[in-house]
């Protein structure tokens, strides 16, 4: 009910999912390759939605667009784009 | 030396699932601004991408209070609320550090409607930072021709190419003579970093261009936006610069290509990535026409190496 209220005022709070599951977007889906990955954190600069772990990169898929700068950017190929089923 | 990316701190200000397109510069380089800037900032927001990325009420993708504004207004809003704030900690009201206040503004904002009151509050000089994303035309509302569209590129009101150079907008803002002035872009994040950092302990005016490859205004494909952002710069067609107190000083890898040391690439490699140049390219006189796209590069690199021998 709170959050209710809160609509009612023309005011906006910061929460995650501003846009709704923003997963759902995807097409393309970022695969790690642990044993390529040399932890560079290019991937996690690189990143527009913020959803990569800086230390384990592990990637949020809740929100992941999909977009594939990741996978460009990977300077060992460790990151791979697949198809979302 | 520049900050590398591990060194680059672990604030988030963008929030993840914001309604942002896939891949979008604008987003990548606010995050990283984010970084520079910390939580205690006030953001404006003028009509652009931007507040539409922003999510739907009541939730909020970015990690800062925001205020929507009208879109000629991004430089007198943010030097009303500089004054409020400084006039709030006179009276006693605000305690500690006063927050950074910076606009997140479109080329559209900079360039063409904003430029008035952006023209006058770098004039009074008031304490703010202006960014400016630039992906070089109107995207959000559809791709239409703005001030900082390049010679040839396909809008939805240029539909045969554009027939006029862009403008250098970082170059108007330093002859305000205001204290700093820089150009950046995504692909370079540390070298972003370090000039936010810098903007931020400088008081008065600063102007922060930063170009912004829009995938769907520039055509491409969505996952070589840092690619493209590479590519403008390494052919020349954007350059990398900060000035301090009028003091034009190039950065890397701008500074190979002024000083000789590295030639620029050829445009025709970055101009052919890009679907906006392609009917450009299927026309009788496409070789003239390309060649005027490098033509204007030329001058611009030309112009800028010797503006910057000027340091009165």
């Amino acid at each position: 009910m709170k959050s209710l209220t809160k609509a009612y005022r023309p005011i906006s709070w910061p929460m995650l999912g501003a846009g709704g599951d923003t997963g759902s977007w995807r097409v393309h889906r970022p695969v790690v390759d642990v044993q390529k990955c040399t932890k560079c954190q290019f991937c996690w600069a690189y990143c527009p939605e913020a959803v990569i772990d800086r230390h384990e990169i592990i990637i949020d898929y809740r929100y992941c667009k999909g977009c594939g700068v990741c996978a460009v950017e990977c300077p060992t190929g460790a990151i791979s784009m697949e198809k979302e089923e | 030396m520049t900050t590398s990316i591990k060194q680059l701190p672990d604030t988030e200000q963008v929030l993840s699932g914001n309604g942002a397109c896939g891949g979008c510069p604008a987003t990548m380089a606010l995050r990283i601004v984010g970084k520079a800037l910390g939580p205690n900032a006030i953001m404006l927001l003028t009509p652009s991408c931007s507040v539409a990325s922003m999510g739907m009420t009541p939730k909020l993708g970015y990690n800062w209070p925001g205020i929507n504004i009208t879109f000629a207004t991004a430089g007198s809003s943010a030097s009303g609320i500089t004054h409020a704030l400084e006039i709030m900690k006179e009276k006693g009201r605000l305690e500690g550090e006063l927050p950074t206040v910076f606009s997140w503004v479109g080329d559209g904002g900079t360039y063409d409607i904003g430029f008035q009151a952006l023209s006058a509050a770098a004039e009074r000089n008031d304490n703010i930072i202006h960014f400016c994303y630039n992906n070089e035309a109107y995207s959000n509302t559809g791709v239409q021709r703005s001030g900082a569209t390049p010679r040839g590129s396909f809008t939805t009101t240029t539909p045969t190419g554009k027939r006029q150079p862009k403008k250098n907008m970082a170059l108007l803002m330093l002859e305000h003579n205001i204290p700093y002035v820089a150009t950046a872009t995504v692909a370079y994040p540390g070298d972003l970093y370090d000039k936010v950092v810098k903007a931020k302990n400088i008081p008065g005016m600063k102007y922060i261009e930063i170009l912004a490859p829009c995938y769907l205004g520039w055509q491409f494909d969505m996952s070589d936006t840092v690619q493209m952002s590479r590519a403008a710069v390494r052919s020349g067609a954007w350059l990398l610069w900060e000035a301090e107190n009028g003091k034009i000083t190039f950065n890397n890898p701008t500074s190979l290509i002024i000083n000789g040391k590295k030639a620029a690439e050829p445009v025709d490699e970055y101009v052919k990535k890009q679907g906006r140049f392609n009917r450009l390219l299927k026309g009788a006189d496409s070789a003239e026409r390309i060649a005027e796209i490098q033509g204007d590069i030329d001058r611009e690199i030309a112009f800028m190496r010797e503006r910057a021998k000027i340091t009165i």
